[in-house]
């Protein structure tokens, strides 16, 4: 004759388990949300958090980026395209410098890549659009980006140093 | 003014038409309400924030959802049955809210005090099944169809130890009025009067047995989102898909206001010295739906055969036993007559 587990069988029609439960729901239901508010507030990033492209300038005012295209080699998605021709003053620059971001996978390859620290990836994660266009960065946008976002990426790239 | 209410056919009909506005409106409202407190619950024990953006701390949120149900496109399967596709969900509301009529929400604060309140309540909710097979049916799909089977399966299990749990409140009432029910339960020693004490056992049956009778999870397989995405409400949008969240919604409250009547003495006040009132109904009301709230965040869905052995095995001879028990209790007045309290109310 099998044997009969009472404490089993007192569990079970005590709802022992269901009395567990809800004594731990309530715990649960007092204690402080996991989630953040997102919009309004904003998750720790690190300062290797790979986000928004950007083309970063000297303190001159001069770009960085020598068209070397070691990115656009480097690029396992293909996603970015360089032209480049003398300017003026005999430097080499990208007369064209385009990221499909549509294509980008945010491996970070691009800026590990550059040679100057021209191209880096930001801490900017937030920039979707509403149509596909919008996501073919061009030079100009780019640019604006490094202008907009330079004080983090200079103290990112600072905070990272010590780790290269 | 009195003459033109009480003997002009216009006027009584108007009266009860505002009798009916003054239970059902306030009952949509709070449902709005309840939908929101439910999701905030259920949010706060898996530590999330829940609706919080629409309105202040999100209370409009049920609002805004009415909105948005509305406004969408209604959507018609091509094989579907267009007459019954468009009655179910429809059926599902009007059932849910016709068993309204006989619940006292105060003394004497009933729109219908009849004497059957307690068997039109189950034969009306009865009915409810048939907006969900008739929707799945309906909706020429499978899951739908899937869906209806389950459901009606479940509700006509549950409904037969529903319907041996109220014979032992009945029993003991010696009346099938809801008033009397609790007429029943008034006494000196406030909450140790009312019959969740006596018939404990069957306070928590009833409970997990309207559970499954409202579809609420555990026993949610009719919806069973991860296997038939919603079941018998896949087909479903906008408006009729809304008529079938609020029957759903105005069966859960319904099942609340039942055992706070039933188990929980109604407007009676827990404390003796303190007024009854309609407060205490909603309080109680609110208390078990906090329950029904909690058990949906801490429960995990039962599987089929689980479900349907709970039912015809577990539940159908407990309660059944229990009606016998009751019987003979109240009969030979055991327990001081606890079992017996028809001198006191029917």
């Amino acid at each position: 004759m099998a044997q009969t587990d009472y404490t089993r069988h007192a569990k079970y029609w005590l709802l022992y388990d269901f009395y567990l439960g809800f004594r731990l729901g309530l715990k649960y239901m007092l204690k402080p949300k996991a989630t953040i508010n997102y919009p309004h507030e904003k998750g720790p990033l690190s300062p290797r958090f790979r986000g928004e492209h950007a083309l970063r300038r000297y303190a001159s005012g001069e770009e960085r980026c020598i068209a070397c295209k070691l990115c656009e080699a480097v690029c396992p998605a293909q996603a970015i395209t360089i032209d480049a021709e003398p300017r003026e003053d005999g430097s080499r620059r990208t007369t064209r410098y385009d990221i499909d971001m549509t294509k980008c996978i945010y491996c970070g390859f691009c800026q590990e890549a550059c040679p100057v620290d021209a191209i880096v990836e930001g801490p900017n994660f937030e920039f979707s659009t509403e149509t596909r266009e919008e996501l073919y960065y061009d030079k100009a946008k780019l640019l604006d980006n490094g202008d907009r976002w330079e004080a983090e990426i200079a103290r990112n790239l600072e905070m990272d140093a010590p780790y290269r | 003014m009195a003459d033109f209410f009480f003997n002009t056919t216009l006027g009584v009909i108007l009266l009860i038409v505002g009798q009916i506005l003054l239970v059902v409106v306030p009952l949509l409202v709070a449902l709005a309400f309840l939908m929101y407190a439910d999701r905030k619950i259920w949010a706060s024990v898996q530590l999330r924030r829940g609706p919080n953006v629409v309105g202040v701390y999100g209370l409009l949120q049920s609002f805004a959802d009415f909105g948005k149900y509305i406004v969408k496109e209604i959507v018609v399967p091509a094989g579907a049955d267009r007459a019954v596709f468009f009655l179910a969900p429809m059926i599902s509301l009007v059932m849910a809210l016709v068993a309204w009529a006989v619940i006292p929400f105060n003394d004497g604060w009933v729109l219908s005090n009849i004497n059957v309140a307690i068997l039109y309540v189950f034969a009306v909710s009865s009915l409810e099944v048939y907006g969900v097979i008739m929707g799945g049916w309906a909706s020429n799909s499978k899951y739908p169809f899937l869906g209806s089977l389950r459901s009606a399966a479940q509700m006509i299990s549950y409904e037969v130890s529903l319907g041996l749990i109220i014979i032992g409140i009945i029993l003991s009432t010696g009346s099938m009025n809801f008033s009397n029910i609790v007429y029943a339960q008034d006494g000196n020693f406030g909450l140790l009067n009312w019959y969740w004490l006596p018939h404990f056992p069957m306070l928590i049956l009833f409970f997990i047995s309207s559970l499954a009778e409202t579809n609420r999870p555990p026993f949610d397989l009719p919806e069973a989102e991860s296997e038939l995405v919603a079941g018998y409400q896949v087909e479903y949008s906008s408006t009729p898909f809304l008529l079938f969240m609020i029957g759903e919604l105005v069966a859960v409250v319904l099942m609340c206001a039942l055992i706070s009547l039933m188990f929980f003495g109604g407007w009676l006040s827990p404390i003796p010295g303190l007024p009854d009132g309609i407060f205490w109904m909603i309080a109680k009301m609110g208390l078990v739906f906090f329950c029904f709230s909690m058990v949906k965040a801490i429960t995990p869905r039962y599987r089929y055969d689980q479900l349907m052995r709970l039912g015809w095995k577990v539940f159908l001879p407990f309660s059944l036993a229990w009606v016998v028990f009751v019987a003979f209790a109240a009969k030979f007045e055991w327990f001081w007559g606890v079992y017996a309290r028809w001198g006191m109310g029917g």
